[in-house]
């Protein structure tokens, strides 16, 4: 019996880590390391969250250029910032019904104070924001708000020639 | 390469006129905040110098839908019955768009403040000229400011304590710091504090 239960709860705990596994947990430290590497690999990452309604709407923007680059060094990197608390009730299930394909990570940071102004010094913390950087061209761009296909496209295609 | 170097410079100049200039228009530290004449949710219209007995004010961008807004209500009305008596109301101001999110519409502002008891006015910006006066970008956005000879000046901007999610786990309430040195008549430590709010929903 003892045996069992124990069978149940390794189980469980494996299921548990490959859902976590979907999204991986940063902090401002990953941000900061972000905004200091010099990779030739182009990053577009996106500050987005569940219950932001444009931040949603824009989402498939991301996909598109995630599957249009696939190839490229160019990697789509989506930073949720969602309540801590609604990770494993919301995030994780919104990123597996989406089926999103661009990486997904979730900012674990209770302090948005301690985070913001490692992004970019304009980010005021109105979210959907985003950052595009690739560090060997020294090519740096945030914008905070909404954005187009057009205007991620018109920005990513140059850097990755 | 030619052709390269001019593809960057074009993408820059697309990425240029793309930027909101919002952050660079508000309002900074020491600035003198415009009053405004907007309607409350009782139908009247409110302006701050109706306040006659205040010292100051927290003026705070919000609505109805956001739900950092909606962790952040409990709070604010906290903060207005701590500190109205002390000659700091909290003035709370909806800037959204109805047509991009109705349920910040005036008649859903009136439901609201009447079903959470607001005990502050509840102001609709319907023109949104207020909000980008102040600069403010999302919603919860807080300015204080103070009344003096010259105007309401801009002490604080920023958010209300360092964890939104977690009331319990705060560990540093911002804006009551900020209202408590005003009230001792010692400057604000910290002046300038950023949080994740909902953009506002400007008109298209």
């Amino acid at each position: 019996m003892k045996k069992s239960v124990m069978i149940i709860i390794g189980l469980l705990g494996s299921i548990h880590f490959l859902l976590a596994q979907q999204v991986e947990l940063v902090d401002r430290n990953w941000i900061v390391r972000m905004n200091r590497n010099t990779s030739d690999t182009t990053y577009v990452i996106n500050f987005w969250a569940t219950w932001c309604k444009p931040c949603v709407e824009e989402i498939p923007h991301f996909e598109k250029l995630n599957s249009t680059y696939k190839h490229k060094k160019v990697k789509v990197i989506m930073v949720s910032c969602d309540f801590k608390k609604q990770l494993e009730s919301r995030v994780i299930p919104f990123v597996k019904n989406k089926k999103m394909e661009s990486m997904v990570v979730f900012m674990n940071e209770s302090n948005p104070n301690n985070w913001i102004d490692k992004v970019d010094d304009t980010f005021s913390g109105a979210i959907p924001a985003t950052l595009i950087i690739n560090g060997s061209k020294g090519f740096r761009y945030f914008n905070e708000g909404e954005i187009t296909y057009e205007i991620l496209d018109n920005i990513v295609k140059p850097l990755i020639q | 390469m030619k052709n390269i170097l001019l593809a960057i410079a074009t993408t820059c100049v697309i990425i240029a006129s793309s930027f909101t200039t919002t952050d660079e228009t508000g309002y900074k530290i020491g600035d003198m905040a415009t009053d405004f004449k907007l309607k409350n949710v009782d139908g009247k219209m409110v302006t701050l110098a109706d306040y006659k007995k205040a010292k100051g004010y927290i003026v705070i961008f919000t609505c109805n839908h956001c739900p950092f807004a909606q962790a952040y209500e409990q709070r604010v009305i906290d903060l207005h019955h701590k500190y109205a008596a002390k000659g700091y109301p909290v003035v709370a101001i909806n800037p959204n768009d109805k047509t991009r999110a109705p349920e910040d519409s005036y008649e859903n502002m009136v439901l609201r403040a009447k079903n959470k008891k607001y005990p502050f006015v509840y102001l609709y910006d319907e023109t949104q000229e207020i909000a980008k006066a102040y600069g403010a970008t999302r919603t919860p956005h807080i300015y204080i400011l103070t009344k003096t000879q010259t105007g309401n000046k801009v002490e604080y901007i920023g958010a209300i304590d360092d964890n939104s999610e977690e009331p319990k786990d705060v560990t540093e309430k911002y804006a009551e710091n900020a209202l408590n040195a005003l009230l001792a008549g010692k400057p604000i430590i910290k002046t300038n504090t950023k949080a994740i709010g909902c953009t506002i929903k400007w008109k298209k």
